[in-house]
């Protein structure tokens, strides 16, 4: 059986007396495009570049493509896009990608991908000299220039506008649909939700959830309004079916659970209109995956 | 943003290109970027031509007998093998480390064997470049050189492996602004206590023979025995050369940090 593209088992990663990774474990299926969830800390970026070979794991397994992360035969193989910095200042662009590209030996044209991502007009500008959308732009580019089975992206999207965000998630799914496997860390949970086919949270260094993005949400849905902060919902339950939930979170904001069908919302509105309260903003949606993201790691700045 | 999409094939096709040619790729980048440097040309070419000139011309230094310019033009080849192996080496891989650059180059199929062999290409090209126009000013001074061309050769090879190894163990272990400023100071010292200019003989007998131990004065000393005097093959030169190459390289193997 073909390997898996990334497999991590019980991966402990430390710096100093600190724990960066806590015992990780997760799968990244070939040909599908894996998300890693978390916060700032949580251990994404270490997890990452042990994969990419740039770091020892003090514990645990790490097969990439059914090797050992630092295989030589791996570089020719995975693409890699660090999260920040790794071109010098002074290169052009243009250059840069073709000096990459000439360490392949079937590379994707370079001018075609600049073109793809927009960067043809700046082919001869100094990387110094350009924003940083241009410059997350160009690593993209260089982790692909190569067409590798594999390809790790370390917040690709992180600090683009929305132009160039789409343009990323484009190719990340033009990737896919060509075979490639996709590891990439984010904090954007409407990227994770509309690339990933697997998505694993991680925080403080463990797995706490994953699945795919609709496992994940869950099936269950939930109603929603706003009104008058403080209102009594007990009498709201007690005309509800058993199974369902109410709670004003935040303050003002109220949410229903339970069988979010006509019946309850129904049961719902009469109580609005039996109390005398106007429900803005009602709506019926399904949990988002920010919902899980702060439900499982926590609501406190780090 | 160009909404056109370029149809891309982005199948998986992976390999890596044979070696040679990305040892040529990444020497072509390493020249160019070294070419484009204001701050390593002044150092490369434009200080070593002007004290070439300047010290040749106006009778500044007492070179103690025979004529200023057979005396200065081994010292000033020595001078650029120094300024290009060791000062420009040093700063350059020393930035490349702090911006990450040998980290990403490191996740391409160019091994770190290779890296190293293109540097190494890369500043002996640029050192061929500089002994031209050194040579050739040299010429127009009125230089006539004497000696084995392979003597030479064997020198400059030498102190170029010497002073790569300096600079790259300073480039591996400091922080790039102390690699600037430290592989700068050292490039001055050398320039004044290593027999570029001022001859040894100038020193008192306790300094000079500290002094005479150093790479660049084992450079310009052997040079100017095999173009000035003529010898075959200085092997004190060469020698001291040779300890300082294997010492300094053997630290590299053992310390460069490549983040």
């Amino acid at each position: 059986m073909e390997s898996p593209a990334v497999e991590i088992l019980d991966l402990v990663k430390r710096y100093g007396g600190a724990t960066a990774v806590d015992g990780l474990t997760f799968r990244a299926e070939r040909g599908e495009v894996t998300a890693v969830l978390g916060p700032n800390g949580a251990g994404k970026t270490s997890t990452v570049e042990i994969c990419e070979g740039f770091r020892k794991a003090d514990g645990g397994v790490v097969r990439v493509l059914g090797l050992p992360p630092d295989a030589p035969e791996l570089r020719a193989r995975v693409g890699v896009m660090l999260q920040a910095g790794g071109v010098p200042p002074a290169a052009r662009c243009g250059e840069w990608l073709r000096l990459v590209s000439r360490f392949y030996a079937r590379p994707l044209d370079p001018e075609a991908l600049l073109g793809r991502l927009g960067l043809t007009e700046h082919a001869r500008t100094p990387y110094r000299r350009m924003s940083g959308g241009q410059q997350q732009r160009l690593s993209l580019a260089a982790a692909v220039v190569g067409r590798p089975e594999l390809v790790f992206l370390d917040e690709p999207t992180a600090g683009l506008d929305p132009q160039a965000r789409h343009a990323c998630w484009d190719l990340v799914a033009e990737l896919r649909a060509a075979g490639v496997s996709v590891v990439l860390t984010t904090h954007h949970m409407e990227e994770a939700e509309r690339l990933a086919d697997h998505v694993v949270i991680i925080d403080r260094g463990k797995v706490v959830a994953e699945g795919t993005p609709a496992t994940l949400t869950g099936a269950e849905r939930q109603l929603r309004f706003r009104a008058r902060p403080g209102l009594g919902l007990e009498e709201l339950l007690n005309a509800l079916p058993s199974g369902s939930a109410a709670k004003e979170s935040p303050s003002g904001h109220y949410i229903i659970e339970g069988q979010v069908g006509p019946e309850l919302l129904a049961t719902v509105t009469a109580w609005c209109a039996a109390e005398g309260v106007m429900a803005d903003d009602l709506r019926i949606e399904r949990r988002t995956l920010e919902d899980v993201f702060l439900e499982l790691t926590g609501r406190e700045l780090r | 943003m160009t909404a056109a999409a370029t149809p891309l094939d982005l199948t998986p096709a992976p390999g890596a290109a044979p070696f040679p040619r990305m040892v040529a790729a990444q020497a072509g980048a390493e020249i160019r970027a070294t070419l484009r440097n204001g701050e390593q040309l002044l150092l490369t070419l434009i200080i070593p031509i002007l004290l070439l000139v300047g010290f040749s011309l106006a009778p500044l230094v007492d070179v103690g007998g025979g004529r200023r310019v057979d005396f200065l033009v081994p010292g000033v080849l020595a001078l650029a093998v120094m300024s290009t192996a060791f000062t420009g080496q040093a700063i350059a891989t020393g930035f490349e480390r702090r911006y990450g650059v040998l980290k990403r180059l490191g996740a391409t199929p160019l091994s770190r064997a290779g890296l190293m062999l293109a540097k190494t290409a890369a500043v002996v090209a640029v050192e061929a470049l500089q002994a031209v126009v050194v040579v050739c000013v040299g010429l127009a001074l009125g230089w006539r050189p004497h000696g084995s061309f392979l003597a030479v050769a064997l020198l400059l090879l030498l102190g170029t492996a010497a002073f790569s190894g300096l600079g790259l163990l300073m480039a591996g272990t400091l922080r790039a602004e102390a690699t600037l400023a430290g592989a700068n100071l050292v490039y001055l010292v050398l320039l004044g206590a290593g027999g570029v200019i001022f001859p040894l003989t100038k020193f008192p007998a306790g300094a000079r023979q500290v002094l005479e131990v150093l790479p660049i004065s084992a450079l310009t000393g052997g040079l100017r025995a095999v173009l000035v005097e003529g010898a075959a093959v200085p092997l004190m030169p060469l020698a001291v050369l040779a300890a300082w190459a294997v010492l300094s390289l053997g630290l590299v193997s053992r310390t460069f940090r490549w983040e």
